[in-house]
């Protein structure tokens, strides 16, 4: 079942940013985590856990910041 | 999916180390300290000590990497509008705990880069220096883990951004021109200098890079913990080989356990005091490299903890806690394991849901 959550980590300094959108993708089987974020630093660091995760990605920039969708394939698709 | 090698072991992290560790052998060569080319805890303590506040008469003089690097970061910064004003969300606990780092720091006997600079000299003793780093910083990730959070900062005024870099300023200024009221130390590792303009141009590309690299030691080894990625621990890797060859193309590679500059063989205190210094880097969000960089480019927390860290260094000297080539005093001693309590208490308890 696909599920969706949002993790606002907006002014959060690194690395908490990465630990909660970690948790939250872990969390859940497979679905969508929407993370906010206000650096670029943790846009660069989330896009790096998506890779490390096995997610797609994207970004876009929002009010205020970020705005980083990653999408959790279903089984098989998680990383080691 | 491949792995994308680019992402975890990002170039500019490889050459920002690279040049950290060349620059850190070089700079010594040139009339820094031993193995303390670019030492972010001793060259901030020597200010401390140039400015009078603290009287360890071999351990002043106003190291201009330091300035230099923060110019440097600064600059950077800007150009890649990243310059930004940001709210500390706790002051207090951002200078308690870069307070504490700097006193850990002293009582090894450098922050991580020296660390770094002492391993690339063929300095064994700093061997657990890195295992308590290390062991410190798997700590700090479990309180990560477990909420631990400073709370958030949020955007604020560029002005008080500017505070940093005209004190930086100011620091090169009075280093050119020497008034009475700076002190200079006569002998001793504060008597040790590289050539000024050598000192600065090192400080500034220096900064610009870690501020581009966003290179940071404590991050390096918390990264791989937490999500298993190198990409900054490379960066380290990068400064200890660097540091080593070009100690060994100037004939200045000593491998060893004894007889090693400015160190102590407490073994016990360079891995205690080291995990005190990693436990702190990792709560703060980052090692005194990055504290210096973050505060350059705007971050309030990373300011208070900078100003922690000044502290720090005047308390180690002046209360006799910092360590000597001669061993750990007694008081550094307690110092240490009451600030590994105090921090690992502080990450218990301060969390944010």
């Amino acid at each position: 079942m696909n599920q969706e959550m949002t993790v606002d980590a907006r002014g959060l300094a690194c690395p908490i940013p990465v630990i909660r959108a970690k948790k939250a993708l872990e969390s859940i089987p497979q679905g969508r985590v929407v993370v906010l974020v206000d650096e670029q630093a943790a846009v660069e660091n989330i896009a790096r856990l998506a890779g490390y995760m096995r997610c797609s990605h994207q970004c876009a920039a929002c009010e205020g910041g970020f705005r980083i969708i990653i999408e959790k394939p279903g089984s098989g698709g998680e990383g080691p | 999916m491949k792995t994308d090698w680019k992402a975890m072991m990002p170039p500019v992290v490889i050459i920002t180390g690279a040049v950290l560790g060349v620059l850190g052998a070089v700079l010594a060569w040139a009339g820094n300290p031993p193995n303390m080319g670019v030492c972010i805890a001793c060259f901030q303590r020597d200010i401390v000590g140039a400015l009078g506040l603290h009287h360890a008469a071999k351990l002043q003089y106003l190291r201009p990497e330091i300035p230099a690097l923060t110019l440097g970061a600064m600059l950077a910064a800007a150009l890649r509008k990243e310059w930004k004003g940001r709210s500390a969300p706790s002051p207090a606990l951002s200078f308690l705990l870069g307070a504490f780092v700097m006193i850990g720091a002293l009582v090894f006997l450098g922050c991580p880069i020296r660390m770094a600079l002492r391993l690339g000299g063929g300095d064994l003793t700093a061997l657990a220096g890195l295992a308590g780093f290390g062991a410190g910083i798997w700590a700090g990730t479990l309180l990560l883990r477990r909420g631990f959070s400073l709370g958030r900062s949020a955007p604020a005024s560029r002005v008080p951004t500017l505070v940093l870099p005209v004190l930086a300023a100011g620091l090169l200024v009075l280093l050119f021109l020497r008034p009475a009221f700076i002190f200079f130390s006569a002998e001793g590792p504060g008597s040790q200098a590289a050539p000024v303009l050598a000192s600065v141009g090192a400080g500034l590309l220096l900064g610009a890079l870690a501020q581009r690299s966003r290179l940071c030691f404590a991050g390096g080894i918390r990264d791989l913990l937490l999500i298993r990625s190198p990409h900054l621990l490379v960066g380290l890797a990068a400064a200890l080989v660097a540091a080593a060859l070009t100690n060994l193309a100037l004939g200045r590679f000593n491998l060893g356990f004894s007889g090693q500059p400015i160190a102590h063989t407490e073994h016990l205190w360079s891995f205690l005091s080291m995990a005190l210094v990693g436990l702190g880097a990792v709560l703060l969000g980052g090692c005194p490299l990055r504290q210096l960089v973050l505060a350059a480019q705007g971050d309030g927390a990373a300011f208070c903890a900078i100003w922690g860290m000044f502290a720090g260094a005047a308390v180690a000297h002046n209360f006799d806690l910092a360590a000597s080539p001669a061993g750990v005093p007694v008081g550094g001693q307690v110092v240490v394991v009451a600030g590994l309590v105090i921090c690992l208490a502080v990450g218990w308890s301060v969390r944010e849901t």
